[in-house]
């Protein structure tokens, strides 16, 4: 039997072999896109524009899921959080099934684990609280896409504006979350009024990069106006927290 | 392999998606498993059972509405690539959806399928580099990554990312969009359980509060 521990290399094999297929298949799947694509004669400068602005875009909320990872190895070591932020988790939900599990067993969050089945209880709440996705998604996705693919179908105009709607529906609800704490205001406390700060930032960023795309006709300021408007408005975050607390 | 060059595209995503969602599904499911062999330990049951019990009925409720809202937006294979990845409304999704927006493609249309899958596919493997580089050198970038000049930015990432994708699509459908940014306003500023954590709840509210919107204002001759 072996020795357990929260950092154990064994842990970091099996999940760099986990790791391993989930990248495996990003990359079958990039490739059959990408032949594809010359199949159907998709402009190649569309394709470079795509890969280059989604590989830059990525950068700075994959370091934001680097935080994550560094919060939650404290009690849990490196190798788990590693795989639960690389494969279908997010910071939001890993962090609260880690910590309901940890509650359950009546541990602090700062604590590292050294009871190998307090580690695997733990394991197995933040797996099966995630699966649902993963176990669904290979029997659902076609059956959803056809329903979708009929609307398109019948009507194109309104196709076209179904899906307008759906993205637009998705962002609004974001915004709405943006103004969740500016309530808070009226009790004194400014702080709910810094995601809206940051909002209206990247928001005015992305509106002048598509005003001068279009006025001076650069190209690649189209292709990269998301990423600079979301850099933009995390710098400028930094200022508004001190600010407004 | 006569039958292969028979199946569409679109098809031929399907069945390798599945194929890999369940291998996928498999390993993943098969590590808490393995690491209790390894080491010779059980899960402590009671505990488990509290914390599967405050975690999974919330956890799968959303999931299983994030499966109905993504998948029309996602395109097959950015979906079977996204559910295994993660981190989809962070970062998957605002990736496909402003990349088919410059390539002015839908995702319904083999183009938007494409177009979808390739933005995802490199996003994903993107971050699956960063974080190995991350993990590699955790001991010299954790006070960096941690320390308290910085939160604010990484605190306000979703502000920041949907600020700048809201006025792509608020410019092109300025009548539209009135009516669910009003609704979600009102909501979340009157509706105190309304927060980062409920946001998922909220986003299926919107797309099928807009499409019916949209309907009407499409079948009354407004858009």
């Amino acid at each position: 039997m072996m020795e357990f521990s929260v950092n154990h290399p064994i842990l970091f094999v099996m999940v760099g072999i986990l790791i391993a297929v989930v990248l495996a298949q990003s990359i079958y799947f990039l490739v059959r896109a990408l032949k594809r694509a010359k199949e159907k004669g998709i402009d190649q400068k569309t394709i470079k524009a795509t890969i280059s602005s989604a590989a830059i875009f990525t950068i700075a909320p994959a370091i934001a899921i680097l935080v994550g990872v560094v919060a939650l190895s404290k009690s849990l070591g490196v190798a788990l959080p590693w795989l639960r932020l690389s494969v279908i988790g997010s910071i939001t939900y890993e962090t609260v099934a880690a910590n309901n599990a940890l509650t359950a067993l009546g541990l602090g969050a700062g604590q590292t684990i050294t009871d190998p089945s307090v580690f695997v209880t733990v394991l197995w709440v933040m797996t099966l609280g995630i699966s649902i996705g993963i176990i669904l998604v290979p029997f659902v996705t076609k059956k959803i896409q056809g329903g979708m693919n009929k609307i398109g179908m019948k009507d194109k105009k309104w196709g076209e504006i179904f899906n307008n709607a759906m993205f637009l529906g998705m962002i609004s609800a974001f915004l709405g979350y943006v103004f969740c704490d500016v309530g808070l205001v009226l009790k004194g406390d400014t702080s709910g009024l810094v995601p809206v700060c940051v909002m209206a930032v990247s928001a005015v960023v992305m509106a002048i990069c598509g005003i001068c795309a279009k006025k001076f006709k650069i190209r690649w300021l189209t292709d990269y106006a998301l990423p600079l408007s979301l850099i933009s408005g995390m710098a400028m975050a930094i200022p508004f927290t001190n600010w407004l607390g | 392999m006569n039958d292969k060059k028979n199946l569409s595209y679109l098809d031929s995503v399907h069945r390798d998606g599945r194929v890999w969602g369940i291998i996928l599904c498999v390993l993943l499911l098969a590590f808490p498993l393995v690491v209790g062999l390894v080491f010779n330990a059980i899960p402590e049951w009671s505990a488990l059972a509290k914390g599967l019990f405050a975690t999974l009925p919330m956890y799968w409720a959303v999931g299983i509405i994030e499966i109905f809202t993504y998948v029309p937006m996602l395109g097959a294979g950015g979906t079977y690539l996204s559910f295994v990845t993660g981190n989809i409304s962070n970062l998957k999704l605002p990736c496909a959806v402003d990349a088919m927006e410059r390539a002015e493609v839908k995702p319904s249309s083999e183009e938007g399928e494409i177009i979808s899958t390739i933005a995802i596919a490199v996003s994903s493997i993107v971050t699956t580099f960063i974080i190995i580089l991350g993990v590699i050198l955790i001991i010299p970038i954790t006070p960096v990554l941690e320390s308290p000049v910085l939160k604010p930015a990484f605190d306000m990432i979703l502000p920041a990312l949907f600020g700048g994708l809201a006025v792509v699509f608020i410019s092109k459908n300025a009548k539209l969009s009135i009516a669910p940014i009003i609704l979600m306003l009102v909501l979340f500023i009157c509706v105190p359980a309304l927060n980062a954590s409920t946001v998922g709840i909220m986003v299926p509210v919107g797309v099928l509060f807009t499409v019916g919107v949209a309907r009407f204002m499409y079948k009354k001759g407004m858009l």
